[in-house]
Order: structure tokens, then sequence, then C-alpha cells
């Protein structure tokens, strides 16, 4: 019988089922962070237990790393703790460290990738939701507490009710000027923040065919902003050729072995599918937040919603909520909100390709008066990648602070925080009230190349206008 | 490791209101620079509880008659975005036993499950119901019965759902599934064997 690349890894990775009908499901990777591990390592201490498999284990510091110190010990007493707990567990467990000075270090969701750790038909966990994004290799990944840390920590496998997969096709051509974060935005708006409870999302259609891995990557990273806990692009040419030659690839003779088994787990012709959605890709445009929660979007050309226009009673009162914490006037165009910082980074597009694209137009522009713009690369080897090319360059030339690698302004759990209610043109995955390190501060959520824009007009824009794109 | 067998919680209520809670506001990001769960309690919703200068702001958790509650009820995918345990530990340690709402973000219903916290949905008009009458006598019992899917308060009673694999973990006293899971580790270790990426 055909079978969905779901139900594939997770057969092959189906331990047993348990009393209450879950699965024990064997995780066959595991990342951790220094945020959301150092309590999972003291159940494992309390438990006189041990870590089951150190080599399939693999560590790196991210949220509080400040993006302009490098010496510790940081200014944050507690950020330092952190660390300082992280390095102790690795060592005393024998886990590897991707720390600062190793040259590797970076977002959990970025490191994995660019090692080759991350690989077709595997299982992934990792105590932080967007652990999704490792999906894009045809990985079932998932975010998971910290108790569950612990089960992996200790078990390499942990309990889970079976998903449901719906099949999302994209198909045609993105216009000018559209990309995959406009795909994604675009998605969680039409399927909703909780809509994807229940299932993995299989994103497919020629779109994801031509797609990067940075591009799926970035629609496999907020599949979780749409309530699924898992999303995964199958795997193809375009992965192997990614993978090939990577730290933890497989080398010489056993790379033709694995990529003759990556290829079987792809989703069989004719498999089922719980769901499955049809997009035209001519239909996506340049997409920006508006509210509170990243299903909260419209197009750029689109207007701020107007709660009394509105009839259901549930989504005036939402409607109403973002607008009072956003700020913004209802029926108002979204195009020409001032701005007061810009931020590119983020596992969801804190990658090379992020600021090949951010670097290309804003060449010879200036970000407006006023403006904090901070750029921010995903991991330590992006931030090489760039600087060959010269890009933190063009980037500093046009007046963005090109910083050390982390998850900075996504989150602000390091240094990098909005200040009052500075609204700040961002290329992360989350408009929370207070997701960016101020209780009043307001995100917009948008591409890399409309941060730039809206960086350099000091307002949010249309980048197909400021940057001359032909659409 | 024997755990309790989580059949009920009987305690008094407090209705949070809105959809798409998510777990930046029930804990903020700020608070999990910790390596530990303890003290979290307090910070709680900190930033909807509290002005800057740490005085209190208009929340229903701020007002004194709804004090010692320990049924949570609030609106729709609540519990959305980070994975955050600390969004659960610090329900958890601020003293509630039970959350209720209408759905919930699946990685914080696996978390509250596995910390023996039942997630119970009801209907958008019975969280109406139950948080009117706590409105009314605030001393109201609230009991979220997981074993029979309901929820009573007062004299009256609505249908609840806790899902089958929660309730059946929560009901025989196995939501911590640590036990189990070590139990199965020849099998786990089989199963690798299959598997070419992990071998040593």
């Amino acid at each position: 019988m055909p079978k969905s690349l779901f139900e594939k890894v997770w057969d092959a990775h189906s331990v047993r089922t348990l009393a209450n009908g879950q699965t024990q499901l064997l995780i066959g990777t595991h990342l951790i962070h220094e945020v959301t591990s150092p309590q999972a390592f003291g159940m494992v201490r309390d438990l006189g237990l041990k870590v089951a498999m150190p080599h399939r284990t693999f560590a790196t510091v991210d949220h509080i790393v400040p993006t302009d110190q490098f010496a510790e010990p940081y200014r944050d007493e507690l950020a330092q703790a952190m660390m300082n707990e992280l390095r102790k567990n690795c060592a005393e467990f024998g886990i590897t460290f991707f720390d600062r000075a190793s040259g590797k270090q970076g977002i959990v969701h970025i490191v994995g990738p660019e090692q080759g750790i991350t690989q077709p038909g595997t299982t992934i966990a990792c105590g932080d939701s967007h652990t999704s994004t490792h999906g894009a290799f045809g990985a079932i990944a998932f975010g998971i507490g910290t108790t569950q840390i612990r089960d992996v920590l200790a078990t390499q496998s942990m309990a889970l009710g079976k998903l449901k997969v719906r099949r999302i096709n994209v198909t045609g051509h993105l216009r000018p000027g559209v990309y995959a974060k406009d795909v994604i935005l675009h998605l969680i708006r039409i399927l909703g923040v909780n809509g994807g409870t229940g299932f993995a999302y299989e994103y497919g259609g020629d779109v994801f065919d031509r797609f990067t891995m940075e591009e799926r990557m970035t629609v496999c990273n907020m599949s979780i902003e749409g309530g699924a806990r898992a999303g995964y692009v199958n795997p193809d040419e375009t992965t192997f050729a990614y993978l090939k030659g990577r730290p933890y690839s497989p080398q010489g003779a056993s790379w033709d072995a694995a990529v003759t088994r990556w290829k079987s787990f792809a989703s069989d012709a004719g498999c089922h599918y719980d769901d499955v959605v049809n997009i035209n890709a001519a239909d996506i445009a340049p997409t920006v937040t508006w509210g509170i929660n990243p299903g909260q979007a419209i197009s750029i050309r689109e207007s701020i919603p107007d709660p009394t226009k509105v009839t259901a009673v549930d989504e005036k009162a939402s409607i109403e909520e973002a607008l009072a914490y956003m700020k913004l006037t209802p029926g108002a165009p979204i195009k020409g909100t001032k701005i007061d910082v810009a931020f590119l980074g983020s596992c969801t597009n804190g990658r090379l390709s992020d600021f090949q694209e951010v670097a290309r137009f804003i060449k010879g522009r200036k970000v407006a008066a006023g403006v904090k713009a901070i750029a921010v690369p995903g991991s330590q080897i992006v931030a090489i990648q760039c600087e060959k090319l010269g890009l933190d360059k063009i980037l500093a030339e046009a007046g963005f602070e090109w910083r050390s690698a982390g998850c900075s302004m996504c989150l602000a759990m390091n240094p990098d925080k909005l200040i009052g209610d500075q609204l700040c043109a961002s290329s992360s995955n989350r408009n929370f009230k207070g997701r960016q390190g101020s209780t009043t501060g307001r995100t917009i959520l948008m591409s890399p190349l409309m941060v730039a824009a809206a960086a350099v007009t000091g307002s949010i824009a249309d980048a197909r206008e400021v940057f001359a794109l032909n659409n | 490791m024997a755990l309790a067998k989580i059949t009920q919680i009987a305690g008094r209520g407090v209705y949070v209101p809105g959809n798409d809670i998510d777990t930046d506001r029930i804990i903020p990001a700020r608070f999990m620079k910790c390596v530990t769960f303890d003290g979290l309690g307090e910070f709680l919703f900190y930033d909807v509880r509290k002005n800057a200068d740490g005085t209190d702001r208009a929340h229903p958790l701020n007002e004194a008659r709804f004090k010692g509650a320990t049924v949570l009820l609030s609106g729709a995918n609540f519990g959305c975005g980070s994975s955050r345990e600390h969004a659960p530990q610090a329900i958890q340690k601020y003293g509630f036993r039970a959350v209720v709402a209408e759905n919930f973000a699946e990685i914080f219903f696996g978390n509250c499950t596995t910390l023996g916290m039942p997630c119970a949905t009801a209907s958008r008009a019975d969280i109406a119901k139950i948080a009117a009458a706590i409105e009314k006598n605030p001393q109201i019992e609230v009991v979220v019965d997981v074993a029979q899917q309901e929820i009573r308060f007062g004299d009256q009673s609505v249908k609840a759902e806790v899902r089958a694999a929660a309730r059946d973990a929560l009901v025989n006293g196995r939501w911590d599934a640590i036990g189990e899971l070590l139990d199965g580790m020849t099998a786990m270790k089989a199963k690798a064997q299959g598997l070419p990426y992990l071998a040593a």
C-alpha cells in the first residue's frame, strides 16, 4: 500500500505501543540548547539515569548569547549561568557542544542542517517549537517540552500519538518580490493559527520542487505557527546536493547507500492524505502581519482590518485587542506605517540567501534616519559565508549593525530588545505581545527584503516598489 | 515511581478570557533565564498582570475573590507558540491543577499532561456558563471530572473532553511516561540497530 513519508518515518521509528495507546517513538537525533535543557539534565540526574545516546545528542547555545559580546563572562549573569550549565552538562554526559569557540555555533535549527546532522527519513526532537524547520529535509521533527527532553535524553525515545497528514500543494510561479516567507504567512492566514492541530503538514507542488533548501526551511520553520506539530518536504536531488560533503553527512561508499535509502522515504504516489489543500502561487503577495499572532496578516496592498465591519463576535474582539496593542488605525493602509527598528535574522530567515537577497537590493541605499537596523546571522558559519562575499560591508554601509550569531531580537532573551512601544519590521516568526523584549513592543512579520524596504523608507513599504522589482 | 491517579480535580475556578493566549504571554521569555523551574509561579501572566513599575493591572488573577483558584478557564487555542514547558510549570506552580479551554495548542497540551495537569476542552457556550457561575459566586466548587469527561459546578454540569490517550494516562496514573519508556529500552535498542544513521 502506498505510504506518505510521515508514515514511513513513523513506522521505521516505532518502538512499541504504550498502555495509553501512544507510541514509544525512537528519536534518532536530539538537539539541545541552553534554555530548555538544564532542568531536563537535573531530572535525569535526580532519577539516577544516564544519557542513552550521547553520540546522537548535539548541543549549541543560541537564545541568550549577546550578539555584541564574545568574551565571557557576559554582562548578564543569568545568561552566563545558563551558558555554564550547558557546558557542564555536555562535558559530564559526553555530548558534542557547538560552543562559540568552535566556530560552528548558531541557532540550533541552522546548525543541524549546515553540519549535515539533519537528514531525510530521520526523527529529530528539540526543546524548541521551531524544530519543524528540519522537516525541510524529509525528517519528522518535533518541538518538545523539558520533561520530554528528559525522556529523550534518558531513553532516546518519547511517547507520542500519531499525527494526521495534510498535503499542501503550491503550484505555478511566485511573482517577483514574493518569497518563501510570504508563502508560509499566506498559508497560516488561510488555514489559521490552530488549523494544523493534530496534523503534520506535507508541503509540495512545483513551487516547492524548485525551492532551495533554505526556502524550504523557512516554510517548514513556521509550521508550528499554523498549529501543525511538524512540517516537511519530500527529499529530492536538491536535498541530496545540499547534504553532500557536510561534516556529518555519510561519506564515500556509504553516501550512495544513504541516498538510495533517503529516496525510499519520499511519499509514494497515490498515498493517503487526511486532507489536501491547493494554493495557486500567483495568488500570494508580499505579506505582513498587522496583529498579535502570525495569522493576523494581510498583503502589503491591503488595509488594516476594521472591527466595525466584522460581524463574528469573536473575530471582532480579537481584531480590537490586536489593534489596541499595535496602535494601528482600522481601515488604514498598512503601507506607510512608521517603523523604529528593522531586524534581519532568526531561525526563519537568518541564512546566507536571506542576507544575499537583501544585500543585492540594498547596496547603495541607506537606512532611514531614526531607524535602528540590526542584521544577525543565524550561525557563525552563515556569518563567515556572508563576510567572504562582503555582504556584511554592504549591510553596514547601508546602516545595518552586523552582529554575531544567535536568536537575538526574535525573542529578546539576550540584550537585543525593543524599547517601549517601538515598532519593529522583523524577519522573525512571532508577533506575540511583548515577544521582542518590551512589554509594549510591536512586531510586524515579513520577508527579509520587505524588512530592507521598511528600513530604507522608515515605514512599512512594498519592496517591489522600493527596489523597482518587475511585477 | 507510583504516580497519582488523576480522576478529577475539584476546586475554585478563575476565568481568563481571550483566544490564542500564547506561551510568551503565559510566561514572558525573560523569566526563562533560569536553570530550575522553581519560582516561576509568581511570573505567570506577568506582563498582563503587572505594570512596568510592578503595580497590579486589571486582571482576574489579581482579584482577591479569585485567589486560591485551582481550575483555570480560558478561550480557544490556549498555549499556542513556543514549546516552553516553563508555561505549564508556571501555571502549576501558581497553584492551578487543571486547565479548561475551547481547545489547546498541541505541544502545550502534551506538556501539561506530562505534569499530571489535565487539559479539558469544553464548548464556548459551556465555558461561558461556568465563567458566569464563578462570577456570581467565586466560592463555587468546580469539578473537572477527567474520568467522566464532564465539569460540574453548583447544581449544573456540562460536557467536557479529555483526549483518550491523555485521559487514560491521567486516570491510570501513567501520565509521566518515563517508567514505560525505560521498560522499552531493549526494544528501542533493537529498533536502532536497523537504522544506519544511529550507528556509533
